[in-house]
């Protein structure tokens, strides 16, 4: 025995030894057992909620009545009933709630993008100076036009058709004399903090408004609505991955006489592919699941997949389990593959740097 | 909103002036400035700030609904009034009592709590707009504390007012905590990483509705998974749904199953951003895990930690679907949030009261979210 005494793996007592990581960078027994042990437990709670969704879609009337059967073939028979009471004797209704919603969110995914890719482009790499006296007047002149739409009972496209040349006239004839100017980061600010609006404030008047233009129960309506609801996090994500990228590929392709969307296009957003990929998953993922606008503005033609399992909540029989089950399994399944695909883009610090600025 | 049209000033940039016919290439080029930006910004003057404005317009008259369109009737600001001192203030505020000891125990505590932090404020130099932001942000914190006090403190029943901010606060906090803890648990040096990264994340992506039918099937104490347990215990006819506080507290569960995700993942990744060489130095100098966190870690996902949570107290705010699926806002009014009170307003085709409810959210979560904002979130950043 040459080593010091101290360094003797035999002496060390029970307590060091299940305590003290054996190397830097490893961990103690005792603490491994405790981390597992969480883990796992977490990992049952999260698991147990779908586990628990599938197999009751797959479960007969009485086996969810009668107490808690478990486990398919061991507990109980599993039956194809709800499957098939779904997709084959309601297929019709089923169907078109998904094609409505695969519709909807598709639609308003890829609107979103496109327009707050494009304003997250120019907010980060060109110069806006909005002057506040504009946007003042531009306030003023909008209040002004919908207290006269409201007390006095004007008709609401003379008053607003009357506002705007109300204020491309002030705007003319002002524009020149207003010097406070806002800058980028004020317009960013602005879209963001859109996000704190909660739906229920503008879906009301977006309603009766929809209702004036006959978009209530189409796609359309659903479409717009939803994308701006998600516009300030994709001006957000996507400011952050364009800021982030060098100036200098952008301003030598200026030089060699490419446009601002040659540059856009073929140069910045091929650079960004994987943040895009990101804000365009995790978008997706908030239309498919969006329910309180489809509340108001879908009634039947339109109605989406969340409606669709809303509604199921009011039966005369109760709530048939078995039923809602499916269609819950239905619904989600495509979103558990794309949040599988939207973790690896998490987990490399895709969508990091955003929170962090 | 008219940006300045800079290039058009610039005769520079505008080519020389009828030396060849522009063609359409060429004029969005010269235009891009503001074809990038303004479909974005035209969307949300139409379809945010708008409404907005125009929601005020709802809430302050009676909407009737005749023939294909609607007559408005101006009202003042009776929507409003109804909610503080009218008909609606038990639905709004809560049920008010006579001021209980504990309720002017704490009401008393938060006011002095606020004249420290404005005598605090007075002594670091005096500014018009920092004062007045305070005396916004101290005039919501006693309202609110006055509200809590007069009902749930004094033995009574609290509003929609108060559930959202059950649910904001106690909700948050306990998603915040849990989420930090497996984020710290899974940036250890564990195997099966990335099995536990994809799994706890999925959660948070299913939605909100099939995430309330679950826990009501699984907190059923009758028929649902764990009936063996309650019948240990024997609750096996003990109904959440019935009960106003469990309830509530079942309400949270489903919510943070969904949203501990969210936490979970951004701190995990915030966590792993760290440089590895600074807790290898302080594990080498035998500093303990706990000193570790504490001293090294903490202090650089702060920042980080307050915005995450700053954007999950905005969407907390909105919750909706999950107290409609799992308990229709009952009982009673015991798990309605102020959404669900504006949807079943809308329903009742009351259209002022809705209006007027989803404005006092807006003002509610504006007022809290700005406060979190300037004297939480920018202090860390402005630090790190």
């Amino acid at each position: 025995m040459s080593a010091p005494a101290k360094y003797d793996l035999s002496r060390r007592s029970l307590f060091e030894r299940l305590f003290e990581p054996p190397r830097i960078g490893a961990m103690a027994p005792a603490t491994k057992v405790i981390v597992y042990t969480v883990l796992g437990l977490w990992t049952l709670f999260v698991v147990f909620p779908i586990y628990w969704v599938v197999v009751t879609s797959f479960k007969l009337p009485q086996h969810v009545n009668e107490g808690p059967v478990y486990i398919p073939f061991v507990d109980y028979m599993p039956s194809l009933h709800a499957w098939q009471a779904l997709l084959v004797t309601d297929f019709g209704d089923t169907l078109r709630s998904y094609i409505n919603s695969f519709v909807v969110s598709i639609g308003a995914t890829v609107l979103c993008i496109i327009i707050g890719s494009m304003a997250a482009y120019a907010l980060a790499r060109m110069q806006y100076k909005p002057k506040l006296g504009i946007i003042l007047t531009f306030v003023a002149v909008l209040l002004a036009a919908l207290v006269v739409t409201i007390l006095a009972g004007v008709d609401w496209k003379l008053t607003m058709a009357a506002a705007l040349a109300v204020f491309f006239f002030l705007a003319r004839a002002l524009g020149k004399h207003f010097k406070a100017t806002l800058g980028n980061g004020d317009i960013l600010f602005w879209i963001i903090s859109q996000r704190i609006l909660p739906p229920i404030v503008v879906i009301i008047p977006i309603y009766l408004m929809f209702q004036q233009v006959g978009l209530i129960d189409t796609h359309l309506g659903l479409i717009l609505a939803y994308t701006v609801g998600n516009l300030p996090i994709a001006v957000w994500l996507m400011y952050d991955f364009f800021s982030g990228l060098p100036i200098e590929l952008e301003e030598s392709a200026q030089l060699d006489g490419a446009t601002r969307f040659g540059i856009f296009w073929e140069i910045v957003l091929p650079l960004t592919k994987p943040g895009l990929a990101a804000t365009t998953l995790l978008v997706l993922i908030l239309n498919w699941n969006e329910y309180l606008m489809a509340v108001f503005l879908s009634t039947s033609k339109a109605q989406t997949m969340p409606i669709l399992v809303a509604a199921m909540n009011a039966g005369d029989r109760g709530i048939l389990w078995w039923t809602m089950c499916v269609v819950i399994v239905v619904m989600i399944l495509p979103v558990i593959a794309m949040a599988v695909i939207l973790q690896r883009f998490i987990a490399k610090g895709v969508l990091l740097g955003a929170v962090k600025g | 909103m008219a940006s300045v049209d800079t290039i058009a000033a610039r005769p520079d940039l505008q080519g020389p002036a009828g030396a060849m016919k522009e063609t359409w290439p060429e004029w969005f080029d010269r235009h891009s400035r503001h074809i990038f930006i303004w479909p974005a910004v035209l969307m949300i003057l139409v379809f945010a700030i708008f409404p907005t404005i125009a929601s005020v317009i709802i809430a302050l008259s009676r909407i009737r609904f005749a023939g294909g369109g609607f007559q408005v009737r101006f009202v003042g600001l009776q929507n409003f009034a109804r909610q503080f001192v009218g008909n609606d203030q038990i639905h709004f505020l809560g049920r008010f009592n006579q001021m209980s000891a504990l309720g002017w125990i704490v009401s008393l505590a938060v006011t002095a709590a606020m004249v420290w932090w404005f005598v605090k404020f007075f002594k670091g130099g005096f500014n018009l707009v920092g004062f007045l932001g305070r005396v916004i942000t101290a005039g919501m914190i006693i309202g609110l504390t006055l509200m809590f006090s007069g009902t749930l403190l004094s033995g009574n029943a609290w509003g929609t007012l108060g559930t959202t901010l059950f649910y904001v606060f106690v909700g948050c906090s306990l998603q915040f905590l849990i989420g930090l803890g497996l984020a710290f648990l899974c940036s250890m040096p564990i195997r099966g990483k990335s099995f536990f990264r994809v799994v706890f994340f999925i959660p948070l992506m299913i939605t909100p509705l099939g995430v309330g039918y679950a826990f009501r099937m699984i907190a059923d104490t009758n028929k649902g998974p764990i009936q063996p347990f309650w019948k240990w215990v024997g609750l096996e006819n003990f109904s959440w749904a019935a009960d106003p506080w469990a309830a509530r507290i079942f309400i949270i569960v489903g919510d943070s199953w969904q949203w501990i995700p969210f936490i979970f993942v951004v701190m995990l990744a915030a966590l792993e951003s760290i440089p590895r060489d600074h807790v290898e130095a302080a594990n080498v100098d035998g500093a303990s895990s706990w000193q570790i966190f504490r001293e090294i870690t903490w202090p650089q996902v702060i920042p980080i930690a307050a915005t995450v949570m700053l954007i999950r107290v905005i969407e907390a705010f909105k919750i909706v679907d999950l107290p409609n699926i799992m308990t229709s806002g009952g009982p009673g009014i015991a798990t309605e949030s102020m959404t669900l009170h504006a949807v079943f307003a809308w329903r009742a085709n009351d259209l002022g009261q809705s209006a007027a409810v989803a404005y006092l959210l807006l003002f509610v979560t504006v007022v809290i979210c700005a406060s979190f904002f300037n004297y939480v979130v920018l202090k860390q950043l402005r630090k790190s």
